[in-house]
């Protein structure tokens, strides 16, 4: 039995199967894709990965993903096709379009819910704070409330001046 | 003695650990995988920035108040054999034991937390801990990703949330497992059932060493498939009660099999004791079995003079390299199942046996 990774002629001698959302699926590796896979590593190893990472491969070609390159990294389709991974951060911006499709399939959803590091909550908040203040500004001069306004165009600069420090 | 077996606890510590549920929950696990912005991920980036990256993470690791008096080092300076008994403790993972120079790895004091650098990840954080204890472990993980965070620029998109090398990660990055001990289940041939109805609730079940279903001493690992689009407090409630199902469905296939067939039950711990106590060639695939038939005795109060730490210990030190690292010497695969053996009938040889219930 040959290995199932493209490109690879190899004789596969690794063999998993897993049952994934109720479905038995089989893969047949030779010992260097097995290595490549990280399949030595049956703690972090997961076959979905690896038959995502296939069918993401696939569906980024589809998409026509496959002339992407990331400017970070120089990331490419092909290396996604080998590695099943993505290359840096920036990657997901690149290659936004084409993964969408997977990562809908792959997961409860598409946005999301849970953790976020404080400083952006922060960087949120803040946010969220400058347009209520510019709100405000804007319907104080269509009042001709010039010194409220006055005052709200101080409030909004030491803002911007605190979340430039 | 390196430097690494100065740090870790002994095994008769490790295994000594008594905690809620660990009748069938040997231990609970949380990993986040989290990386720094701007840099490439471990995978593509070249040894040089691999270097930089471990440079600038470990020090910010280390010097976390929740790591002082840590173990912290280059995967470069650890022997395999030392790496290797990192993985059999479930420290690190066999991917991060492959790793040299270029990759770290940080451990708190009492060995509960482990982070390792560059691994799939620039950072793969976990904390583990004995029994059922999921929340728990959420929660000293979590403290640990907070407090890191105001060091490190994590790679974070509102949309996506956490961004990771793979796309199976993406979101919480969080990975929430427990290891379980269902030998009632196995000897019930009732274990595909559970495995199939939890794999339809999108979780994954694996056996100790991804062998298929065919699980090495009946042990079998669960753990949530995805990671975007649900909370990590949402994900761990939902694995916390499908484990407790799980727990109840061992327990019932134990009082089961002490009622409807006792003498196969019976047989099979029995036979298990005399095999440990007697034999002279022991494979680490048998060591694992056998252990595991005498901790269900164990637990179900027919060996009322073994411990089940004694068993846990040897579960742990039967393996190839914490066994490779008693001996003191690197031994091949036929001179350690004599070693293995003769350890086994020396903690083993005077036990009385079985102790039928009335």
């Amino acid at each position: 039995m040959k290995c199932c990774q493209t490109g690879c002629e190899n004789e596969a001698t690794v063999h998993l199967t897993e049952i994934v959302e109720g479905q038995m699926k089989k893969i047949d590796l030779c010992e260097d894709c097995a290595k490549d896979k990280g399949v030595t590593d049956p703690q972090g190893f997961a076959l979905a990965d690896l038959l995502l990472g296939l069918g993401a491969s696939s569906e980024i070609e589809a998409a026509g993903g496959g002339e992407l390159v990331c400017d970070e990294c120089g990331f490419a389709h092909a290396d996604f096709k080998k590695s099943g991974r993505l290359g840096c951060p920036a990657c997901y911006q690149t290659f936004a379009g084409p993964l969408e499709g997977m990562v809908k399939q792959m997961h409860k959803g598409t946005e999301h819910v849970g953790k976020v590091p404080k400083v952006l909550q922060q960087a949120k908040r803040a946010t969220q704070q400058r347009e209520k203040l510019q709100e405000r500004l804007a319907r104080a001069v269509e009042e001709e409330n010039y010194e409220l306004a006055a005052q709200l165009r101080d409030e909004i600069k030491e803002l911007e001046q605190e979340s430039a420090a | 003695m390196t430097k690494l077996h100065e740090f870790l606890v002994g095994t008769d510590e490790f295994a000594g650990r008594e905690a809620k549920g660990d009748h069938v929950v040997l231990s609970s696990r949380v990993r986040l995988a989290r990386n720094v912005m701007g840099r490439p991920f471990p995978g593509r980036a070249k040894k040089a920035e691999r270097v930089e990256a471990c440079d600038l993470i470990q020090p910010a690791v280390s010097g976390l108040s929740a790591m002082r008096g840590c173990y912290s080092e280059s995967m470069a300076n650890l022997k395999a054999l030392d790496k290797q008994v990192l993985v059999e403790r479930h420290h690190i993972s066999r991917e991060h034991a492959a790793k040299n120079s270029g990759s770290g790895l940080v451990m708190n004091k009492d060995q509960s937390m482990c982070v390792m650098i560059n691994e799939e990840d620039h950072l793969r954080m976990q904390a583990l801990l004995p029994g059922l204890q999921l929340k728990q472990v959420w929660q000293k993980i979590d403290r640990l990703d907070t407090s890191l965070e105001k060091k490190l620029e994590y790679a974070f998109d509102g949309q996506l949330g956490y961004l990771t090398a793979c796309p199976t990660n993406l979101g919480t990055g969080i990975r929430v497992s427990a290891m379980l001990h269902l030998p009632g289940l196995v000897l019930q041939e009732q274990v595909n059932q559970i495995v199939q109805a939890v794999t339809k609730l999108g979780h994954a079940v694996r056996g100790l060493y991804g062998e298929g279903t065919e699980a090495l001493g009946h042990i079998f690992q669960v753990s949530n498939q995805m990671t975007l689009g649900e909370s990590e407090g949402d994900i761990v409630e939902r694995i916390s009660k499908v484990l407790l199902q799980i727990i109840e469905h061992e327990e019932n296939a134990r009082q089961t099999l002490l009622q409807n067939k006792p003498a196969e039950l019976f047989n099979h711990i029995g036979r298990a004791c005399g095999i440990l106590a007697n034999a002279h060639i022991v494979s680490s695939k048998e060591a694992m079995n056998q252990l595991s038939l005498m901790r269900l005795g164990v637990v179900m109060g027919l060996l009322p003079d073994v411990g089940k730490s004694i068993l846990d210990e040897l579960f742990l030190i039967t393996q190839p390299a914490h066994l490779q690292h008693m001996v003191g010497e690197k031994l091949s695969g036929e001179e350690r199942d004599v070693h293995r053996a003769s350890l086994l009938r020396e903690r083993l040889g005077s036990i009385s046996g079985l102790q039928l219930p009335e």
